[in-house]
């Protein structure tokens, strides 16, 4: 089954770390997306820039639309990056997730598939 | 008469045991909860007018599998999809039509990935709790309403969600691996043991589905303890079920309100329930390090076989509540550990360690109740009235409000 991760965290969250802290938790980071993707279990994802990056576009029920500085949501836990994996079931994408190594927030979104290909 | 009462019985216990074996077989083969239930409860409607008349089945499991299959394939052969799947189905019933085996490999049963898959952490406690007492405990959304007091159609919505969940989600079917079984597990028993106390805290008997809650939950937790008989957890709850079930009749005054532990006339109290209930625990214990249903169930058999509260070995019951403060350090165990030191070191000592717990317990009725009881026996009789009108404020639920008012209205207090 195929399921997104959407990793959220404090953005301000990595701040109290020292640079060699820092560097130390980003490589361990890669090392978990390298290792994921090169079982096959993590199929794409990215790292997402800061929510000050954001713009949202929202368009109403008879086609106005409205475009907006920041994020849809507005909190102190900001989506900042996601994957997209392809496991058995959800036991298997909550292993997954936990084996996150950086302290963050993850949800575990199953995919709708078969119509949008 | 009795006997015809006995039959009928005996027959709803071995139905409600064989439907659960057959609702678990049918979910794991049809991996479609809805048509699963739809089976079984056209199944045992079946049973339910044939058993009384034609007997007991040799097997019968085999009998209901039958009936559901003769239902199922009608069904499934309309839908193409299906048609692994109703190979599958014919298998299993020749499975079935054999004697079932015991002793067996319990990882293969059925009704254990059952009841964890409707215990999975994905899902609500809400949720977790209806779907357990419907699919598991066989209760309709009518019954789960009536014991928790809240719409049937929340219990409904409720049950659509999870099962929704369950299928959308890719929640699996499956027994957790020895890595994720103690949590699992704990989750599994905080479940049936919520339903429990709903049930017992409440039984004053004015909802009668309520105080029936409590045996379903006693049932539940058998079934745990007998499909896996290598955890020493489900066996103590168990046992703590049953030595709090073994008690009950002497819980509550004619008047309906709550007679507490002190002033229980202990001849009311089924002694050879709580004998065996003990001998439970003894075994939980012996089987390694106590969890926290053991400790707990070795405090209540610890009360339960003292000949007269006055008799109760206090310091035992302190020592066991040092011991589950370690594994669950929580304001309400250190409460009631508060409330045993009290009968072994006296109200100041015990009102000492009360005091530091009202920031975290202060919205907690028995808190304020333990409080009054301390203060009481101090001869601060004010401040013992105080606390007792702010635990009155605090519970809704009759036997205890009446018991608090009488405190109240008493003018020289206890």
């Amino acid at each position: 089954m195929k399921y997104m991760l959407l990793i959220a965290g404090a953005e301000d969250g990595w701040d109290h770390l020292s640079e060699a802290e820092q560097g130390a938790l980003y490589a361990r980071i890669i090392t978990w997306w390298d290792e994921r993707k090169a079982a096959g279990e993590l199929l794409e994802g990215a790292q997402l820039q800061p929510s000050g990056t954001a713009t949202t576009v929202r368009r109403g029920i008879s086609g106005e639309v409205t475009v907006t500085d920041g994020p849809f949501v507005e909190g102190k836990e900001m989506v900042g990056g996601y994957g997209v994996i392809d496991v058995p079931d959800l036991d298997a994408a909550i292993r997954l997730a936990s084996s996150w190594p950086a302290p963050d927030t993850l949800e575990i979104r199953p995919l709708v598939t078969g119509e949008m290909g | 008469m009795t006997a015809r009462r006995t039959v009928d019985a005996s027959l709803e216990r071995v139905l409600r045991e064989e439907r659960t074996r057959l609702i678990a077989s049918l979910v794991r083969i049809l991996g479609d909860w809805d048509l699963a239930e739809e089976l079984v409860q056209e199944a045992a409607v079946a049973a339910i007018e044939h058993w009384p008349v034609d007997g007991l089945p040799r097997n019968p499991g085999a009998w209901l599998m039958t009936t559901a299959r003769r239902r199922a394939i009608d069904r499934l052969r309309r839908d193409a999809r299906f048609r692994e799947r109703l190979a599958q189905l014919g298998e299993e019933a020749n499975e079935m039509e054999r004697p079932i085996p015991t002793g067996g490999p319990l990882a293969a049963d059925d009704r254990l990935r059952l009841i964890f898959t409707c215990c999975h952490p994905a899902l609500s406690r809400e949720a977790q709790v209806a779907l357990t007492l419907r699919t598991v405990g066989g209760l309709d959304s009518a019954q789960v309403a009536r014991a928790f007091l809240v719409p049937e159609s929340t219990v409904a919505q409720r049950l659509v969600r999870a099962k929704r969940k369950i299928r959308d989600a890719g929640i699996p079917f499956r027994i957790p691996d020895a890595a994720e079984l103690p949590q699992r597990l704990e989750q599994v028993l905080a479940v049936v043991y919520l339903v429990f106390n709903e049930g017992y805290l409440a039984s004053d008997g004015a909802v009668a589905e309520r105080r029936e809650l409590a045996s379903d939950a006693e049932w539940l937790t058998s079934l745990l303890a007998r499909l896996m008989p290598d955890e020493p957890e489900p066996l103590a709850l168990l046992a703590l079920m049953r030595l709090h079930l073994a008690r009950a009749d002497a819980r509550f005054a004619a008047d309906g309100s709550l007679v507490l532990l002190p002033d229980q006339d202990r001849s009311r109290w089924d002694h050879a329930a709580i004998a065996e209930a003990a001998g439970l625990v003894e075994r939980a214990l012996r089987m390694g390090r106590p969890g926290q249903y053991a400790l707990q169930a070795a405090i209540v058999a610890v009360h339960a076989t003292a000949s007269a509260y006055a008799e109760t070995d206090w310091a035992e019951i302190v020592e066991l509540y040092d011991r589950l403060l370690q594994l669950q350090p929580t304001p309400v165990v250190a409460l009631n550990r508060a409330l045993a030191l009290a009968e072994l070191a006296g109200p100041a000592a015990a009102l000492a360690e009360i005091e530091p717990l009202a920031a975290r317990l202060d919205a907690y009725h028995l808190f304020h109740a333990a409080r009054g009881e301390m203060l009481r026996r101090l001869g601060r009789r004010g401040e013992a009235r105080d606390a007792d009108r702010r635990a009155l404020a605090l519970t809704d639920n009759p036997a205890e409000r009446r018991l608090l008012e009488s405190r109240l209205e008493d003018p020289v207090g206890r």
